[in-house]
Order: C-alpha cells, then sequence, then structure tokens
C-alpha cells in the first residue's frame, strides 16, 4: 500500500494505483476528457492536472496517468491547479464553442467568457479513437496526422480504409460525437474517416445488421459457430429460444 | 584487409604504425570542408588542390588533408598550413596555385588571403593569434582539424580508442560510472542532468536488455554544433557511446539523426563500418567479453522528435509524439527497456573525461557547470561560428573578445541562447557568466548552445513572435496547452505588431505563459513561453510602445512604420528611387524624393542605401 495525502486527507491506497484512481476512491472528481478507463491514459487534454508535491518541490501532473508514489501530496484544485484548469478549459471552448461536454465543463468551472479567437472545430482532439481502434479492436484503421494546429486524425492520406472493420468503437468512444457513423441500404459510413464499408444482410430477416470486414474478423475469436455469422442479433436469438423450447418439449 | 583488433596491444601497435607512417617533413594543407565549408566552395578549393599538387608535382613535399568544419564559418573555406600554422581564408580555386607555388615552395605568406583584425585591420598571419580562436577552448571541437572524418586511421593517431581501451581492460563499469559522475559533465542537449547519475541509474534499473541513444536530431534554428561534430569527428561520438554501453550494461545502440544532416550520416555510416572492421563495435570488442553494436535511425524533420519520448516512439515506428516521463526512459524508455539518451556533444566529451581524468576535466568551468560548450554565434555579429569555451565565460568575452562584436557600428541589444525555446538575455546582463544555473536564472536556458545575437535593428516583439511561429508549427500538437497555447500567443503577438494590440494582451501573454510552462506536456511546450516572458521581462517599453503608442521603435514591424525622406538631407541622387522595388519613390534628379505612402511596401531598400542619412524610419 502506498501512503499519500489528497486535499489533506492522509489516505493509503494499492500501488499501481494513478492520482485520478485514487482520488475516485476518496469521492473526490478530477475533471477528465481524454481519459477513458478502456484504454491507455494519454495526458493530453490536461484538464485533469493536479499539483503533486514530492520532496518538497511543487510540480503539476495530470492525475490520470501519474501513479500514486509514497507520501506525495497531492491538491487537485487548489487556487494554481483552478487557474490552469479553467484556462485549458477556455482554450478548448475557443476550439470547441459548440461543444456540449466543453461547455458544460466551462460552466462547472465558472468559465463566462472567450478571450480567444473562436473556432468551431468538433473534435478536441482527445485521441480516444486512435486509442479504442488500436488497442482495442486490434486494427489501427487511424492516427493522428500533421503537428501542431493542423493536427488532426486520419486515415492513411485520407484515403478510404482498406483495414476499417467498420466497427464503429470511435465513434462510440468519441466524447464530442465528432465521429458520424451513417448506416444506409447495404452501406456504413464513416464520414470522418472517408470510409465506407459494406453491410451483410440477415439470411433470415433480409435486415442488413453489421458490417462484412467486423464479422470476418471475428471468425474464429469466438465460441459463435459459422453458422450464426449470418444472422442478425435478432434472429439469432429467436433461433436460439425456439432451439430451447424444442429441447424442452423433448424432454417431457 | 582490415585486420580485427584483438587486444589492448593490437591498438597500441596500430596506433604506433600509423604515426610511424607520417612524413613529419611533410607540409600539410588542411581544408575545412564540413557543409559550411562546401557551401562556401570549399570542394572546388580541394579539387584545385588535388591538381596543383601533382601539376607542380609536389606529391612528395606537401599532403593534403580535407577535414570537417574548424569552427570560423564567417571566413570559409579555410585552408591552414602547417607545420607553420598560416591560416589562409575565403579561398577560390584561383589562390590554390599561389599557395602551392609561393608557400609551400618558398615559405612566404600570401598577405592578400590572410585574415584581417576586426578591430585594427591588422593582417594575422597564424591562426594561434586570431581573436576568435585565441580565447577559445577547444578541447572537443579542436579534433576536428586534426583528424580527416573519413579515416579512422586518423582517429586512432590521435590516441583514439585508446579511452575504450583503458575501461574494457582495466575500469569495472561502476568505475566508469563513478568518474564520469566526478567529473561534473552534465548533459549538453538541454537538460544538464549529471551525466553519470543517469547512466548510473539506468545501469541500476530492472531489465535484462538495456539501450542507449545518441540524439542527433538537431534542430534549433541557427545551431549546428551537432552536425559539426559528427561530421568532423564522429568516432568521438561512436567512441563515447561504448564506454556509455559498457558503464551501463547495454549491447544495442542508437544514433538518431535529422535525414537534413547527408555529410554527418555519410560520416557516421562510414565511422561506424571503420570500427567494425577493427572490432571496436561489435561481438568481442577489443577481444573482450563485452558486444555492442549501433544502428542508425534517421529523422524525419520533426523538431520534437529531438525530445526523448518522443525520439524513442519515432525509433519504434510510432507517431513522434511526446509521453509523460513519470516513469522516467532510464526505467522504461525505448520498446519499454531501460534506456540511457544523451546528445552528440555529451558522447563527446566522454572519452576525453576517461583519458585525462575526471580531476583534470572538473578542474574546467564553474563549480556547478563543468567542462566546455560549444555555442554557434550567429545573428548579429561579425564572427560567426562555432565557438568553444570553458562553462562560466561571460556573454561580453565570447561576443566581443571572440566573436569580434556588433557590425555595422551598431549597438548591442540582446542575445538569444537556448534555440527557439530559450530567451532573450538584455545588454544589462552582458557580463552574465554562460553556464546552466547562471542562464536559467536570466529566464533563458543553455539548451543545446545556440547564441543569436540581435542589434538595435531588432524588434522583441517581431523576435518573440518569431520563436513562437517556429514553435507552433513544430508542436506535435498532442496537448491542449502547446497546440492551442501557441496558436493563441501567435495571434495575440501578430496582433500586436500589426497595431491592433490591446491593454489587456500582456496579462493574457503572462498567462499564455503560465500554462504552458505549468501545464504542457513535454519540455518543448513548458520552455516554449521563454521567448515571450523574457522579451516581456527585460522589454516591456517595446511591447508598450506597440500597444499605446502603436509604434516600433525598432521600425520593423511593417503596419506600425512610416517612411519618408528628410528634406535638409536628401541630395537627389536618386539611388533610392532606382532601388524602390514598389517604384514608390519619385523625384528629379538633384531635387528633394519623396515616398508615396500609399505605394510604399516598407521594405527598408532605401533606408539601407541612403548614404545620407535622408530615409527617416518612425
Amino acid at each position: 500500500m502506498i501512503n499519500l495525502t489528497i486535499n489533506g486527507k492522509k489516505v493509503s491506497v494499492e500501488e499501481g494505483l494513478t492520482i485520478l484512481q485514487a482520488a475516485e476512491q476518496m469521492g473526490i472528481r478530477i475533471p477528465t476528457l481524454c481519459y477513458h478507463e478502456a484504454v491507455v491514459a494519454y495526458g493530453a487534454c490536461r484538464v485533469c492536472l493536479v499539483e503533486v508535491v514530492r520532496k518538497g518541490w511543487p510540480k503539476m501532473v495530470t492525475a490520470c496517468n501519474y501513479p500514486v508514489q509514497e507520501n506525495i501530496e497531492v491538491n487537485t484544485n487548489n487556487e494554481k491547479v483552478i487557474k490552469i484548469r479553467k484556462l485549458v478549459v477556455e482554450l478548448l471552448l475557443a476550439r470547441c464553442p459548440e461543444v456540449k461536454e466543453i461547455k458544460d465543463l466551462a460552466e462547472e468551472l465558472g468559465i463566462k467568457e472567450i478571450r480567444f479567437k473562436k473556432k468551431n472545430d468538433k473534435c478536441i482532439l482527445c485521441g480516444l479513437c486512435v486509442r479504442v481502434c488500436e488497442e482495442k479492436m486490434g486494427i489501427t484503421a487511424i492516427g493522428s496526422i500533421n503537428r501542431g494546429t493542423i493536427r488532426d486524425v486520419a486515415t492513411p492520406y485520407n484515403d478510404n480504409s482498406d483495414v476499417c472493420i467498420g466497427c464503429g468503437a470511435c465513434a462510440s468512444i468519441c466524447p464530442t460525437g465528432a465521429i458520424k457513423i451513417e448506416d444506409v441500404g447495404d452501406i456504413r459510413t464513416i464520414d470522418k474517416w472517408n470510409t465506407k464499408v459494406k453491410l451483410r444482410k440477415c439470411e433470415t430477416c433480409g435486415k442488413y445488421y453489421a458490417p462484412v470486414p467486423q464479422l470476418d474478423s471475428l471468425k474464429g475469436k469466438t465460441s459463435v459457430t459459422e453458422e450464426s455469422f449470418k444472422m442478425c442479433m435478432d434472429c439469432r436469438r429467436k433461433k436460439l429460444e425456439n432451439t430451447m423450447i424444442n429441447a424442452k418439449k423433448s424432454k417431457y | 584487409m582490415i585486420k580485427k583488433l584483438k587486444n589492448r596491444t593490437d591498438l597500441e601497435n596500430l596506433k604506433e604504425s600509423i604515426l610511424k607512417k607520417k612524413d613529419k617533413k611533410k607540409h600539410c594543407i588542411i581544408v575545412s570542408s564540413g557543409t559550411c565549408g562546401q557551401t562556401s566552395g570549399s570542394e572546388k578549393v580541394i579539387e584545385k588542390f588535388k591538381d596543383e599538387i601533382k601539376k607542380q608535382d609536389m606529391g612528395k613535399q606537401v599532403e593534403l588533408k580535407v577535414t570537417g568544419c574548424h569552427g570560423f564559418c564567417e571566413v570559409e573555406p579555410v585552408a591552414l598550413i602547417q607545420p607553420e600554422g598560416i591560416f589562409y581564408q575565403k579561398l577560390k580555386a584561383e589562390d590554390v596555385p599561389e599557395i602551392i607555388s609561393e608557400t609551400i615552395v618558398k615559405g612566404k605568406v600570401i598577405e592578400k588571403l590572410l585574415y584581417s583584425d576586426t578591430e585594427t585591420g591588422k593582417k594575422i598571419p597564424y591562426e594561434k593569434d586570431i581573436p576568435f580562436y585565441k580565447k577559445q577552448s577547444r578541447i572537443i571541437f579542436g579534433n576536428n582539424v586534426l583528424i580527416d572524418p573519413t579515416s579512422i586511421d586518423d582517429y586512432i593517431g590521435i590516441g583514439g580508442y585508446e579511452a575504450l581501451g583503458k575501461v574494457l581492460f582495466k575500469m569495472k563499469p561502476e568505475e566508469v560510472i563513478e568518474e564520469v559522475k566526478k567529473s561534473g559533465l552534465r548533459g549538453r542537449g538541454g537538460g544538464g542532468f549529471p551525466t553519470g547519475k543517469k547512466w548510473g541509474f539506468c545501469r541500476q534499473a530492472e531489465g535484462d536488455v538495456r539501450y542507449v541513444i545518441c540524439n542527433a536530431d538537431e534542430g534549433d534554428p541557427g545551431a549546428y554544433m551537432d552536425r559539426s561534430l559528427l561530421e568532423g569527428n564522429p568516432h568521438s561520438v561512436l567512441e563515447g557511446m561504448i564506454i556509455g554501453a559498457y558503464a551501463i550494461g547495454s549491447s544495442e545502440g542508437y544514433v538518431y539523426i535529422r535525414a537534413e544532416y547527408p555529410l554527418a550520416l555519410k560520416n557516421l555510416e562510414k565511422a561506424i563500418s571503420q570500427a567494425e572492421g577493427y572490432g571496436l563495435l561489435g561481438k568481442n570488442i577489443l577481444g573482450s567479453d563485452f558486444n555492442f553494436r549501433v544502428k542508425i535511425t534517421r529523422g524525419g524533420g520533426a523538431f520534437v522528435c529531438g525530445e526523448s519520448t518522443a525520439l524513442m516512439a519515432s525509433i519504434e515506428g510510432r507517431v513522434g509524439e511526446p509521453r509523460a516521463k513519470y516513469v522516467h526512459t532510464i526505467e522504461s524508455g525505448l520498446r519499454d527497456k531501460p534506456t540511457n539518451l544523451n546528445n552528440v556533444e555529451t558522447w563527446a566529451n566522454v572519452p576525453m573525461i576517461i583519458s585525462r581524468g575526471a580531476g583534470w576535466y572538473a578542474k574546467i568551468g564553474t563549480q556547478k557547470s563543468k567542462g566546455t560548450k560549444i555555442f554557434s554565434l550567429v545573428g548579429k555579429i561579425k564572427n560567426t561560428g562555432l565557438v568553444e569555451v570553458p562553462m562560466g565565460m561571460t556573454l561580453r568575452e565570447i561576443i566581443y573578445d571572440i566573436g569580434g562584436g556588433i557590425p555595422g557600428g551598431k549597438k548591442f541589444k540582446a542575445v538569444q541562447t537556448g534555440g527557439p525555446s530559450g530567451g532573450c538575455i538584455p545588454e544589462e546582463l552582458i557580463d552574465l557568466p554562460v553556464d546552466f544555473e547562471r542562464l536559467a536564472e536570466a529566464g533563458s536556458m543553455m539548451g543545446s548552445g545556440g547564441m543569436i545575437i540581435m542589434d538595435e535593428d531588432n524588434c522583441m516583439v517581431d523576435v518573440a513572435k518569431y520563436f513562437v511561429d517556429f514553435l507552433r508549427e513544430e508542436s506535435c500538437g498532442k496537448c491542449v496547452p502547446c497546440r492551442e497555447g501557441l496558436e493563441n500567443m501567435y495571434n495575440i503577438l501578430a496582433g500586436i505588431t500589426e497595431g491592433r494590440g490591446k491593454e489587456e494582451d500582456i496579462g493574457l501573454l503572462k498567462e499564455l505563459s503560465e500554462v504552458l510552462s505549468e501545464g504542457a506536456l513535454c519540455a518543448l511546450g513548458t520552455t516554449a513561453a521563454n521567448p515571450v516572458m523574457s522579451t516581456l521581462r527585460y522589454f516591456p517599453e517595446e511591447y508598450e510602445s506597440h500597444i499605446r503608442d502603436k509604434k516600433c521603435p525598432a521600425g520593423v514591424c511593417k503596419e506600425l512604420v512610416l517612411y519618408s525622406i528628410i528634406e535638409e538631407k536628401c541630395n537627389g541622387c536618386g539611388l533610392c528611387r532606382k532601388k524602390c522595388p514598389a517604384k514608390a519613390i519619385s523625384g528629379e534628379p538633384k531635387k528633394v524624393h519623396v515616398i508615396n505612402q500609399a505605394e510604399c511596401i516598407k521594405c527598408r531598400q532605401c533606408f539601407e542605401v541612403c548614404r545620407f542619412g535622408a530615409v527617416k524610419i518612425e
């Protein structure tokens, strides 16, 4: 166990936890944007900055990826932390003035005006889409491109991706709704990636139900039979129900 | 056929045979031909020397040695005639026949090719008497003059790889670390972390595999000392790395070098293969049981890849962007293994510390900053070049005694040290001794050693804008303070220089500076505000005149200046009219000329060409 102080309270937590996790256990909220427990912490948005005093030296660190250390003193909301956190959020708000998550956070922090040049972006470049695609799906269809203010997330050369499986994990994890997915007929379009993937038709009901490459990538990785991949979820459930009912009937 | 050296004696014997082969009676013409020399035309001079030596049948009397940069870039191409030490500068191919026939054959000094003192105009025949060199302590860079960088034998001839032999057979790895600690050597890449301490941590870090890396991703505008070291003496860097690897317990190393440094890359590749040929790299080095190999990774031109974690990501084939260093790279770096990274100049210091001793080394420099530092002296300075001085030398000595002062009789205003994220140090601090601590106290940093000199014609707001512009483009854009903060900082500075500055801009700049220095992810971001903070600290009045009076005191910011002709001083020579690219100046010959403000593009041409001081900038 590691002994440390958070906001003046002494606490003993498991080794290997981050400051964010330790604070959470104590019921202390530290705001985050680019953090998601499903993927490796990234430390890019800087919203979770806290002050750590170690051996008498104070410094600002990101709570999401700073591992707890013996005898450190953590301040999650002192004057300096709030000042810097507010400015970080104000900068993000200037970038994305219409994004609800940022607006809410700005309100929570009491930010009343934007003193910087406004843009109208939806993506905050938190990198969650890139990380989930690489770490959880094992695909790496997208990555960050360019540098500085023109940094963006894209497929290689912005081309239609031939490795994207159309799973939609990127859109589902995106905190700002910057990635839109649309299914029309047998085509799924992910606009931000300039990518279209084919959808599979359910052999039973005829509904287009999942991207072909996603289903193909799952083959052999689960205990689901080959047959079941040809059916939508609803039909598969129905089939399973029928099988069970028939089994019961024959038993008695 | 190159024979592998199987033990220390083999190395000693090789050195002896190399020295024996040398004909000491021969003259040696040393031509510096680094990238700076080549762009000044050194290759043509070298070709001519080759032809002329053949033509005048002087092959037996004279040896031609092509070396890396000697540091005095201002007067390239240069030739040093040994053993006399005669220094010829700004050479052209047509000067060559005379050098052979007069200096080599007759022993005469050719007056017109000599360097003349910038103060007195007096011709100086010998290199040792030239002020630029006189005050330097070229313990590292001086070897560039002695060796052909493509010849490992040249390096061995001056005692190269002896330090390696010493550590492999006479010292335990811990003793090597102790020696480097005692020397007081600190990282020359910018951070200034004690090198021996770093090595010690890395050796103790848990892990079966350890890496050493040489950071040769020198990206600061105006800084090129690492390039010149790799071009001119690649073996010293390699030897340092091998010694470091032995001390740390690593068998694999990388040199991460900018692809924009073709000559350095070429010389380094050659040096690695030569060292492998002699068995100084590879398996069982010098017959010991120590194995070490070095690979080269070429950088793709991103400034941020000079940051250690971004550099390691780039070697791994990932996007070159930094990550948090809460777990240090010495514990978990390249491929999550303990990794020790030092820059080119740091590695080049190592062999010397081992062979001459930590005690000797620690005597050079100040209490906390030991040894020498190579600076690239550029900007508004008479003697542009690379200078190596002991730590603690004052800015005044570097700028005036070595650099020769400011050209054109202009007044010194500030020196920007430490690369784009360094700070501007004003004239009142010119007696500041240059070491890690003093520069940091003054709001700047050592960085990799860039020194950009500025004079009265530089606008400090414009200077801050220039560096912020560089950094916002080079920021990887991963973290919000650096990506959004620098962009907004640039917008504000651009507004100020274009006459749209507001009173509250200063406060906003200070707030942004704080969020950068406290909240950015990597050192690029945390130091990026230095140019703004230091100019705000030392030149607040310049910001004020831009914002309040809408005036640029240095006359640089185009939107804030007006060019006009002073009637009493204009004699109607017409030179300004002829030179004006916008045809904005009119006037009859020998009559007062006038600038049409609507047409004027404020290019400064008229001001520069007028010999009567008749053009006014306000």
